[in-house]
């Protein structure tokens, strides 16, 4: 079975108006199918810039990236973002729905750019929301739900292509402990169906529940463990 | 992403900021109402000079004193009957040949007056110009040659000074000599802003007699066929310069005339098209504004929508057509202004206006391009943008 994703002593340094912030200083990562993978680290040490490679959201500054078995520094935009919309689901502390769309078109949102039909992407769109529980939330937007039942619409979002890897950073984090857990249970389940989920967290608790962890520190892993 | 879909983000884009849409197509929506509405008054103007230069009759001549130069002075005329005679010869029909000698008079009838255009004509003036008869009967060659005082009133001074009794055989006087009423042109209406209707036709002979000259102003004449009237022209201009060789003389066709004033009315028309167009651009100048605003805006959902899949053409194509439909939903809006503007200045003013399609056509396009050339600087700012960034902007 090809990995996932394979970082080789990857490298992410920022120009900050002529000075360079290295953000990530040679990483070296595999991801394998069906993968539990935690990333914890001090606030700074580089997880969210790891996060955003390994979703091919960001590009390398040094060592090479495979994503799905293709290098990305030969790619355009362009084939990124369909490499992004194949292979990759993405979870964000913030959500970040469309404010004025509802669940289930929120939910759709990857398969327009699949140029998938309308009608097809809702009965996806509708068919997903009832796998995260919330078959009655399908024509609610936003702002008319709670934090946990719009980070589950995101993971919705994050799944409906069918992904490999989905990437949570700190999904979590806007959350109370109890809406948390609930969200970290769906994540697990979706796991053991065989999607390989990649974790930041904050929380050495939450860190312990997946089956391998990295510490990082000022853009490097420090320590790994298998749990 | 589907082109379909394309639509549908940017209509629900536009709707979400309703009133700043609104107020961003009013540039667009004046910018094309003015130029529709401008070139509908050109156009129909165009068309009412060019219907009324024709309704003169067709393969018209016509000869006047002077040179038909820009600056020259009207020339005084020295023609005479005689001339007329002698341009008859050259055309070989003395029906084709018609003089006139004008002059502003004051006609009288009983108490009733009116100003009108005295022309002093030939018998043969209803054929060389086309004019229609009311009633009564036109001057006679017997008339011509011994000078009688009969008038052929125009309808309008026959209503000023008749109302509506029958002026036939009735007496008025012009510039205080007596005219004995013949017959009544029919209806006219204005031509070029001169009222047509408030002429009186009296035997040449008889005008110099009143006005105390020998002298005829011009001379009309039809020629038999298109072909002939340039040789026509320059015969008849060579025969009166031999005549009198101290003199000019200029012969102009109904084309050279139409020419003329085409010219005059396109220069116009341009020229109050290109300035409406430039409150299109600026109306352009404020959908490319409010793009970047837009884009600005939703830099979040950019970076989301890339997150998820989007390629940068995607994007661009999203606001792009956003722009486009700005302008172009702006420019049906001016179009519907500008044709009504057009329909109420011609039902309301004396100025025609003639709404043509390809004008609307043309209309719809250029406020489509507008959104195209304003839209496509935010639009792939939009597509350029590096997710990362979008997705952490607040
Ligand atoms: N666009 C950028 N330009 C310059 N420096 C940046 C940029 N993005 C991140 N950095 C820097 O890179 C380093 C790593 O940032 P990153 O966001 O990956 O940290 P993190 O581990 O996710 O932190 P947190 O736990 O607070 O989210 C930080 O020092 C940060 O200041
Ligand atoms: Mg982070």
């Amino acid at each position: 079975m090809t990995a996932a994703i394979v970082a080789t002593g990857v490298s992410r340094t920022y120009d900050l108006d002529g000075v360079s912030v290295p953000a990530l200083r040679g990483v070296s990562l595999t991801i394998e199918p069906g993968d539990y993978l935690a990333i914890v680290g001090t606030s700074g040490s580089g997880k969210s810039t790891l996060m955003h490679l390994l979703g091919g959201l960001d590009r390398p500054t040094g060592g090479t990236l495979l994503i799905g078995g293709r290098d990305v520094s030969g790619l355009t935009p362009g084939e990124m973002a369909k490499l992004r919309n194949e292979t990759i689901g993405f979870v964000f502390q913030s959500f970040h729905l469309l404010a004025r769309t509802t669940a289930r078109d929120n939910v759709a949102l990857p398969l327009v750019y699949r140029g998938i039909g309308r009608r097809e992407r809702r009965a996806r769109a509708t068919e997903m929301l009832g796998r995260v529980g919330l078959s009655h939330r399908v024509d609610h937007r936003p702002n008319q739900m709670s934090g946990g039942e719009q980070q589950r619409v995101a993971i919705a979002r994050a799944l409906v292509t069918g992904p490999s890897v989905l990437l949570a950073d700190e999904p979590t984090g806007n959350l109370d402990s109890a809406t948390g857990q609930s969200v970290l249970a769906l994540l697990e389940s979706l796991n053991a169906e065989g999607v390989a989920v990649v974790l930041v967290t904050h929380d050495r608790e939450v860190a312990a529940r997946a089956e391998h962890q990295i510490v990082m520190r000022d853009g490097l892993i420090v320590s790994e463990a298998d749990a | 992403m589907r082109v379909a879909e394309a639509w549908r983000v940017a209509l629900d884009a536009l709707r979400a900021n309703r009133l700043r849409s609104v107020l961003t197509m009013l540039g667009v929506v004046i910018g094309v109402a003015a130029v529709v509405a401008l070139v509908g008054i050109g156009t129909g103007t165009k068309g009412q000079i060019e219907q009324q230069v024709e309704g003169l009759g067709s393969n018209l001549l016509l000869v006047v004193p002077g040179r038909l130069e820009a600056g020259s002075a009207p020339a005084a005329s020295t023609m005479t009957l005689d001339d007329v005679e002698a341009v008859a010869r050259v055309v070989g029909d003395r029906d084709r040949v018609a003089a006139t000698i004008a002059s502003g008079e004051t006609v009288r009838a009983g108490s009733r007056s009116a100003f009108a255009s005295m022309q002093g004509v030939l018998d043969n003036t209803p054929t060389v110009f086309v004019r229609r008869l009311d009633r009564g009967s036109y001057l006679t060659r017997t008339d011509v040659t011994t000078g009688r005082r009969v008038a052929v009133l125009g309808a309008g001074t026959a209503t000023t000074l008749f109302g509506d009794r029958d002026p036939i055989g009735r007496q008025i006087t012009i510039g205080g000599v007596r005219f004995r009423v013949i017959g009544t042109f029919e209806r006219l209406g204005q031509s070029l802003g001169v009222d047509r209707d408030s002429e009186v036709h009296v035997p040449v002979t008889a005008a110099q007699r009143l006005l105390g000259t020998e002298r005829i102003d011009g001379l009309a004449i039809r020629a038999p066929d298109r072909e002939r009237i340039n040789q026509l022209s320059t015969a008849v201009v060579d025969t009166l310069t031999e005549r009198h060789p101290d003199s000019d003389f200029s012969a102009v066709t109904q084309e050279q005339i139409l020419g003329v004033l085409g010219d005059i009315l396109g220069v116009l028309t341009g020229v109050l098209a290109a300035i409406a167009g430039i409150s299109l651009l600026v109306g352009g100048v404020g959908v490319s504004n409010i793009m970047l605003v837009s884009v600005r805006e939703r830099t979040r959902e950019i970076g989301l929508r890339k997150a998820v899949g989007a390629r940068p053409r995607d994007i661009g194509v999203q606001f792009l057509l956003e722009a486009v439909l700005l302008t172009t939903i702006g420019g049906v809006l001016g179009m519907a202004l500008g044709v009504t503007a057009a329909l109420l200045v011609d039902a309301l003013s004396p100025v025609p206006a003639a709404i043509t399609w390809w004008s609307l056509a043309l209309a719809f396009g250029v406020s489509a391009i507008v959104g195209i050339i304003f839209g496509v600087v935010p639009a792939q700012r939009a597509g350029r943008l590096d997710p990362v960034v979008a997705l952490r902007t607040e």
